[in-house]
């Protein structure tokens, strides 16, 4: 049942600029791309031939129906699955052969669409986990409790509370975070993900279940944390407001694959993607 | 800081309890004098707190159920034992060869720990236990049958049968022999020293877990893939909590060996692993102080009953105890006065209140 998938040899064919790498950016390199990249699971293709460059500070969007393979994408960015085809290539290294551990590390932070934190800390603690290969002391210092310690540790829980501001989440940081509310677990993730010093940020689906005004807020947020950070961000979501809102460059997936590129206008105009969410007109 | 200080003064706590609660005993015992059947048991208590505290950092702080902590108790145990017996002559001074023996004891345990853990913490859930328990097995027969004799030309091995005594020279003696265990181990463990490692393991996991690897290693235990997300190996902070808790094992084994004259691998069997969980599980997965009072409560119990001549319903007793905690501990009505006194106590901070309140909805 688990034969190894063999990869199919990658060529190295330079992909047209996805979505505009914003003026701002100095450095025109993207700092995500993917090549080719898909994934079978058995004989179903769930993602083909999937190419996207993001620039180094936008703002991108990754939108299709239900099914269409978007949350896939994020697990291969992540390396929860391995990528039966294609290349991604993150700040121009290739990440192939990588695990999880090892794309966090190399700058990439995600949250997920069925909240996953630590329901048991304390929603500080939950940060500082974020902040775990930021935090330099050792085991042996750590139960000797030695200056490195109390110094790291000093610094760690500025840092929280740093990021935690971010949302007004200082108040709660003594609270375990399966007791918070909702939308604050989905903004912990967030301040969680960010807290591990990425260069993308990949949001799922950060405005579910979030009402008209928490998401206007939100918008605001995801804005002044990639002002702040100087981060990519690339978002799934449902909420048409907050993608065309803050999106500079937008990707449509449908069944696994690529149906449209291009800015928010572009992406409302495109035929294909009226298709592919409210259907064929009935000719008459 | 106000959240750290107040954590630390739960921890100053257990600590300023442990040492009041052994000078109360060591003072009771100098005016009143103690029976003998408490003093017998004074030692034992305090591996199995020990044992109960270790196996906690595994079950109730890092997650896994492990279900050979006798097998590590056993490896310190004959480790640390020969240690001391072959040490006897370079270290007169017994305190110290009772610390350099639990010491080698915590050590070969840890070992044994790093060797299991490397398969085992591959695994999850009914699996890590499944291969814990064979491990204890395991550790049982190797031990069984193992020949270790110690003389001027330094050690000699044998498995499965006694070719060591005819080695040995003049003078040498036979530390390990196979089923008949280790005899005539010079007891040296005391009341003292066995407070001592009760607060070390104190503080080793109340440290180790309000620390960076602390943090790790109950990630790992809410949410795996989530824990990987943010950068951290998995695997390796299992084994981190695995391995010390391995060694806390060892050398409670080796203090609870060393007051006993004799000493056979069939000691440490399932059934001990079984009663060191049912300690961790009385005193609430991940609670310390649940887990030293439990382990003392159901150390004490059986020779109690003895007094009573209900020797032969301890199981019996067991169970019962066991099915009441659960009842109790389930019981929503209980639960909710609990949680009324807990706020009654907190009333300070109206705040916070208010703010836990809208959580629930």
């Amino acid at each position: 049942m688990s034969e190894r998938v063999k990869r199919a040899p990658t060529k190295l064919v330079p992909v047209p600029s996805t979505n505009k790498i914003p003026e701002r950016d100095i450095n025109k390199a993207p700092i995500l791309e993917c090549r080719h990249l898909g994934i079978d699971f058995g004989g179903l293709t769930a993602v083909n031939d999937f190419n996207m460059a993001i620039g180094r500070t936008e703002i991108a969007g990754l939108i299709g129906p239900n099914g269409a393979g978007k949350t896939t994408v994020f697990n291969l960015l992540t390396k929860v699955y391995q990528p039966t085809r294609g290349t991604i290539l993150l700040d121009g290294v290739d990440t192939h052969n990588m695990t999880s551990v090892q794309v966090n590390r190399a700058g990439i932070a995600r949250t997920f669409q069925n909240i996953r934190l630590f329901n048991n800390l304390s929603v500080e603690d939950n940060v500082k986990v974020g902040l775990h290969n930021q935090t330099k002391y050792g085991l042996f210092q750590g139960i000797c409790r030695l200056p490195g310690y109390w110094r790291e540790e000093k610094r760690a829980h500025e840092s929280a509370m740093e990021l935690l501001h971010i949302f007004d989440m200082e108040h709660l940081a003594g609270h375990q975070a399966g007791s918070l509310p909702y939308g604050a677990q989905r903004r912990l993730e967030i301040v969680r993900a960010l807290a591990t010093n990425p260069s993308l940020l990949l949001l799922d689906e950060p405005a579910a279940g979030m009402n008209p005004s928490e998401t206007a807020e939100l918008m605001d947020n995801i804005v002044k944390i990639r002002d702040t950070f100087h981060i990519a961000v690339l978002l799934i979501e449902h909420d048409m407001s907050l993608v065309m809102g803050i999106c500079e460059g937008i990707c449509v997936l449908n069944f696994g694959e690529i149906i449209a590129k291009g800015t928010p206008d572009e992406i409302k105009n495109d035929p294909q993607v009226i298709e592919a969410y409210l259907g064929k007109k009935r000719e008459v | 800081m106000k959240r750290l200080s107040k954590q630390s003064r739960a921890n100053f706590l257990t600590y300023g309890g442990v040492i009041l609660v052994y000078v109360l005993l060591q003072l009771y015992n100098s005016q009143v004098g103690l029976s003998s059947m408490i003093q017998g048991l004074l030692i034992p208590i305090c591996a199995y707190v020990t044992m109960a505290l270790a196996l906690n950092l595994v079950v109730g702080v890092s997650g896994e159920l492990s279900l050979g902590h006798a097998g590590f108790m056993s490896v310190g145990a004959f480790s640390g034992t020969a240690a001391a017996i072959a040490l006897q002559e370079v270290i007169p001074a017994a305190p110290l060869r009772l610390a350099v023996a639990m010491v080698i004891g915590a050590a070969f345990a840890a070992l044994a720990g790093f060797v299991i853990g490397i398969p085992v913490l591959r695994l999850n859930g009914d699996y890590l236990a499944i291969v814990t328990l064979a491990f204890g097995e395991i550790i049982k027969s190797i031990l069984n049958n193992l020949y270790v004799g110690f003389d001027a030309r330094g050690f000699h091995f044998s498995f499965l049968a006694d070719t060591v005594s005819d080695r040995l020279a003049e003078g040498g003696k036979l530390l390990i022999g196979g089923p008949m265990g280790i005899s005539r181990i010079p007891i040296i463990s005391t009341f003292t020293a066995g407070v001592v490692l009760v607060l070390v393991s104190l503080v080793i996991i109340f440290n180790l877990v309000n620390s960076r690897a602390g943090r790790a290693i109950m990630a790992a235990r809410d949410n795996r893939i989530a824990a990987e997300s943010v950068g951290i190996n998995v695997t390796k902070y299992k084994m981190i909590a695995f391995v010390i808790s391995a060694a806390l094992a060892g050398a409670a084994g080796s203090l609870y060996t060393m007051s006993l004259s004799t000493i056979v691998a069939n000691k440490f069997d399932f059934n001990t692993s079984i009663l060191i969980l049912v300690f961790v599980v009385l005193g609430g997965m991940g609670n310390m102080w649940g887990a030293i009072l439990s382990a003392t409560f159901l150390t004490l119990l059986p020779e109690l009953l003895r007094t009573f001549n209900l020797d032969q319903y301890r199981m019996l007793v067991y169970a019962v105890v066991l099915i009441i905690v659960m009842i109790v501990t389930n019981n929503p009505l209980l639960q909710r006065t609990a949680e009324d006194l807990a706020e009654r106590f907190h009333r300070k901070k109206p705040a916070q209140a208010g703010e836990g309140g809208q959580s629930h909805e």
